[in-house]
């Protein structure tokens, strides 16, 4: 068996700077993986608990902020024995360095996982500068 | 004194010292992966109990159903996955990678006996729902007191 690199899925707000929040539930930043290509930056986040509704993705200026909640789950009748982990909503901003083609954000979340594509916008592709000659 | 006199008693207490120390920097070191500054196995999971389930939930976003292998033996669930890489096209490259993968595995002693023929298992949006009932041998019994009056 390989060794597991999984760590936890979620760690408490207190990292995050954003506003506080004015809630009764917990609040989590979800742990991520971001990669970039050429023409696009790719965020996964792990929202286990959280829907395609329940998913609320805003960018202001640069700030791309994201927003999951997660409805409570029905317990009647049982009592919770042993637990490892509280359950809450999630939220994590991050300031994107590079100019985002608003228009064609796309967003999937799929078995708890957000999936957000942010294309580069055209103007800031880097463009290759052609030197004249001078002569 | 500088060094310490290494009898037999000395040197429990000088490994004792270091496993000590050694726990201190784990807690330095992992601070921030802990989930409440207790480290746990993956995936996380919660028990609940009433008086015919146990019910047990764990939280494994990015996983694909079928990719998860759950099996009962007598009061004892082992839970197993797998949870796949990403790969990276060429020209792709990781700002930030704090999701792990690889294989789990765990074992999970249950409070009480189940019918394993009837155990019900549910993944929706990352979180998997597995529902034991409780084996009705191992039913607590009501005993009623004759009298021989």
């Amino acid at each position: 068996m390989n060794t597991t690199e999984i760590r936890e899925n979620k760690r408490a707000e207190s990292e995050n700077a954003g506003p506080e929040w004015l809630r009764t539930s917990h609040l989590f930043v979800p742990q991520a993986d971001i990669y970039e290509s050429k023409e696009s930056i790719t965020i996964l986040a792990d929202i286990p608990g959280a829907d395609q509704n329940s998913v609320d993705i805003t960018l202001e200026k640069n700030i791309l902020t994201i927003t999951a909640s997660v409805p409570p789950a029905d317990h009647k009748g049982k009592a919770l024995s042993y637990s490892e982990y509280s359950t809450g909503d999630f939220r994590r901003m991050f300031t994107l360095s590079n100019e985002i083609d608003r228009n064609g954000i796309e967003a999937v979340v799929k078995n708890g996982v957000l999936k957000l594509t942010l294309p580069k916008s055209k103007d800031s592709l880097p463009k290759k500068i052609a030197v004249k000659n001078g002569d | 004194m500088l060094l310490e006199r290494v009898d037999d008693r000395g040197l429990w207490q000088s490994l004792r010292q270091m496993e000590s120390l050694q726990q201190k920097l784990n807690q330095i070191l992992y601070a921030g992966q802990t989930n409440n500054g207790r480290d746990y196995q993956f995936p996380p999971i919660n028990v609940w109990v009433s008086e015919h389930h146990a019910v047990i939930e764990a939280e494994i976003p990015g996983i694909e159903p079928n990719d998860i292998d759950i099996s009962v033996i007598g009061d004892t669930l082992v839970l197993k996955g797998s949870r796949k890489k990403i790969e990276l096209k060429e020209g792709e490259a990781y700002h930030r990678q704090e999701r792990g993968y690889g294989d789990f595995a765990r074992t999970i002693e249950l409070p009480f006996k189940i019918e394993a023929e009837k155990v019900d298992a549910e993944f929706r949006r990352g979180i998997l729902v597995i529902k034991l009932p409780r084996a009705e041998a191992d039913k607590p019994k009501k005993i009623t007191v004759k009298s021989l009056v």
